[in-house]
């Protein structure tokens, strides 16, 4: 079986000059009523303000149009790059290798987001692809079992008290 | 090509584990959030962070060698109010900044909260240590229950920002006893 998602994934220069259009197919939403829908993908950042920095290629290119992450993946999610052994990284996509190289130290999803500009769907995607390869660890509370427990908020206060 | 048959369940990690954690930061546009997020944050080595992508306004404080939290604002355009159930789950709480000269704009971040079962405290946000409303009155404005903490908070100021995280901690500890 090959490896999830990867042969999906098109490098950014591959996509190039296909994806240079200013509009964005993105995700589906279920908005709650009420709300008028965007008029723009949400998950797409806003054109840079800084200039140059905006992505020249559809978004949800380097998934392979995947939206759905293999696995439920928090904002709050820390990643780490994995120890891995002598493995061709330059398999990789620009986009994985941002990221095995952001990793170096544990960083949240919406670091990974931020940092690397790129839209949260899309690094949620990603993440769980590289976690699934174990490229990546991740650490994340299980909130099926609802909020952080007693034993962490002492630990959150405590921390607090002492900032 | 061996990468192929590496797939592995998502590791959890043993050996360093990192636990981080969440709160929520709400309040009208212009209330300060951006401030609050910012005011005890170790991110401001980052640039860009709240320029990169629009709905996400975070900042990020080490607590422990094992433990981080994370303040998320929430994004006010109606348009991203779908990203608030993805930045309140497993949140430990909210922050419901409010500034009393525009008291509606926190109506619905309040009913949000408490429609969700989170644990919220209201902070009234300050200029420059001027509070002009009384705290029970913004308790009758806002028509919550008198469990529910409301603090002064000037989010500029890092100790004022720690209190009443730490306020809304405790908040979250009370809460969860009760509910046993």
């Amino acid at each position: 079986m090959a490896g999830p998602g990867r042969d999906k994934w098109e490098p950014a220069e591959r996509v190039g000059s296909a994806g240079r259009s200013a509009s964005s197919p993105g995700p589906k939403f279920d908005f709650a009523a009420g709300f008028a829908p965007p008029p723009r993908d949400p998950f797409v950042p806003e054109t840079a303000p800084s200039g140059g920095g905006s992505s020249l290629v559809r978004p949800y290119a380097v998934t392979g149009g995947r939206t759905q992450p293999k696995y439920q993946l928090q904002i709050e999610a820390m990643v780490a790059a994995s120890h891995y052994e002598a493995r061709d990284l330059s398999t990789l996509s620009p986009e994985c290798q941002a990221i095995l190289g952001f990793c170096r130290d544990w960083r949240s999803v919406a670091e990974i987001s931020a940092v690397l500009r790129m839209p949260l769907g899309v690094a949620r995607v990603l993440i769980a692809d590289m976690a699934m390869d174990g490229l990546v660890r991740v650490h994340q509370i299980d909130h099926e079992q609802g909020r952080p427990d007693m034993n962490l908020l002492e630990r959150v206060l405590s921390g607090l008290r002492k900032l | 090509m061996d990468f192929a048959s590496s797939k592995v369940a998502p590791p959890e990690v043993a050996e360093t584990a990192m636990t981080s954690v969440k709160i929520v930061v709400a309040g009208g546009f212009g209330v300060g959030k951006t401030t609050a997020s910012d005011g005890v944050d170790d991110l401001s080595h980052t640039p860009d962070k709240k320029t990169t992508t629009v709905a996400m306004d975070f900042g990020r404080l080490t607590l422990d060698a094992g433990l981080i939290l994370y303040l998320f604002g929430t994004p006010g355009q109606h348009r991203f109010w779908f990203m608030w159930d993805d930045l309140i789950l497993g949140a430990i709480g909210a922050v419901v900044l409010v500034d009393t000269r525009r008291l509606a704009d926190s109506f619905p971040a309040v009913d949000y909260f408490e429609s969700a079962g989170l644990p919220f405290i209201v902070a009234i946000n300050g200029f420059d240590g001027d509070y002009p409303h009384a705290v029970a009155d913004v308790q009758e404005a806002l028509s919550i229950s008198p469990r529910i903490p409301i603090v002064q908070c000037d989010a500029r100021n890092r100790n004022s920002t720690k209190a009443a995280l730490i306020a809304l901690v405790e908040h979250a500890m009370e809460m969860q006893l009760s509910a046993r």
